[in-house]
């Protein structure tokens, strides 16, 4: 269950990220499809999240937005905040890759409804994975993705136990809403 | 570049044409064509094609106004309105 709330934060916070992009994209089409990519991982996060909150006995909006920043899980790889969009692309590629890995082992688990879900999450994944690589395949060679991705690299296996500012600004913004009201609000 | 997209809503039916995308090469049309006309279900399947590798045709002369070369210069729903009266007004002739 605690890795089960790594791979819930990380596609939540990730998901954030990649939404910063809606509207303004490199072109029309890219946006429709890293958008609904961005829509897709938070959808992961949510299913994720109420696997854990049923064995928690709360709720995943609890979960996804009622923690101190500091008890998120998630990797200081999907909180950085990227501006470029070359980042943007090797992040991309490189969560993908990290993802695809935990996801197989995910699938392979002794608790049915995790091998479902992991697999359910998957079939929708690939389609993220092709969409990683055909950037992948059109930026590499270019020394600008290049060294994003070396730069990017190392914060695929840095742990979880630290976090960057970053994440501390993305909650504020992410919670804003749901903490302008009294804890318990119905919404 | 871009691509014509086609698709199919049921399998066994006719490519409808749905639009079109923007993308810089074979596989980001794919990409690009999948999200757009495929993944709320609404397709089976996906034509995609650079509008380049298309034919148009759409200089269709007719100077001297032949229109029996067109299928408008029969109407045949009224001769045949026409014919199964005939037929029908001589059964009941016949049967008086």
């Amino acid at each position: 269950m605690r890795s089960l709330l790594e791979i819930a934060d990380d596609e939540l916070v990730l998901g954030w990220r990649d939404s910063e992009w809606t509207g303004i994209a490199p072109l029309l089409e890219e946006d429709v499809a890293f958008s609904s990519i961005a829509q897709n991982e938070i959808g992961h996060a949510r299913a994720l999240y109420e696997l854990v909150a049923r064995e928690r006995g709360t709720t995943a909006d609890e979960l996804a937005f009622d923690r101190a920043p500091d008890a998120y899980r998630c990797s200081r790889l999907v909180e950085l905040r990227l501006l470029d969009w070359e980042k943007t692309i090797a992040r991309h590629y490189l969560y993908e890759q990290a993802d695809a890995e935990r996801l197989e082992r995910l699938k392979r688990s002794d608790d049915a409804e995790v091998a479902g879900l992991a697999a359910k999450i998957d079939r929708e994944e690939a389609y993220h994975r092709m969409h990683a690589q055909m950037w992948f395949d059109r930026l590499h060679g270019e020394p600008r993705f290049t060294s994003a991705v070396e730069a990017l690299r190392p914060f695929v296996d840095a742990g979880r136990d630290e976090h960057t500012a970053e994440l501390s600004e993305l909650w504020d913004e992410m919670t804003m809403v749901r903490r302008s009201q009294p804890a318990g609000t119905k919404w | 570049m871009i691509y014509e997209v086609f698709r199919q809503e049921r399998k066994g039916q006719a490519f409808q044409h749905a639009g079109s995308v923007e993308a810089a090469d074979h596989s980001f049309a794919d990409v690009y064509a999948r999200e757009q006309y495929g993944r709320r279900g609404e397709s089976t399947s996906l034509w995609v094609v650079p509008r380049a590798a298309i034919i148009e045709i759409d200089d269709f002369v007719d100077e001297l106004n032949r229109n029996y070369h067109r299928v408008d210069g029969y109407p045949l729903k009224e001769k045949l309105k026409e014919a199964r009266d005939r037929a029908r007004n001589a059964l009941v002739a016949r049967d008086r």
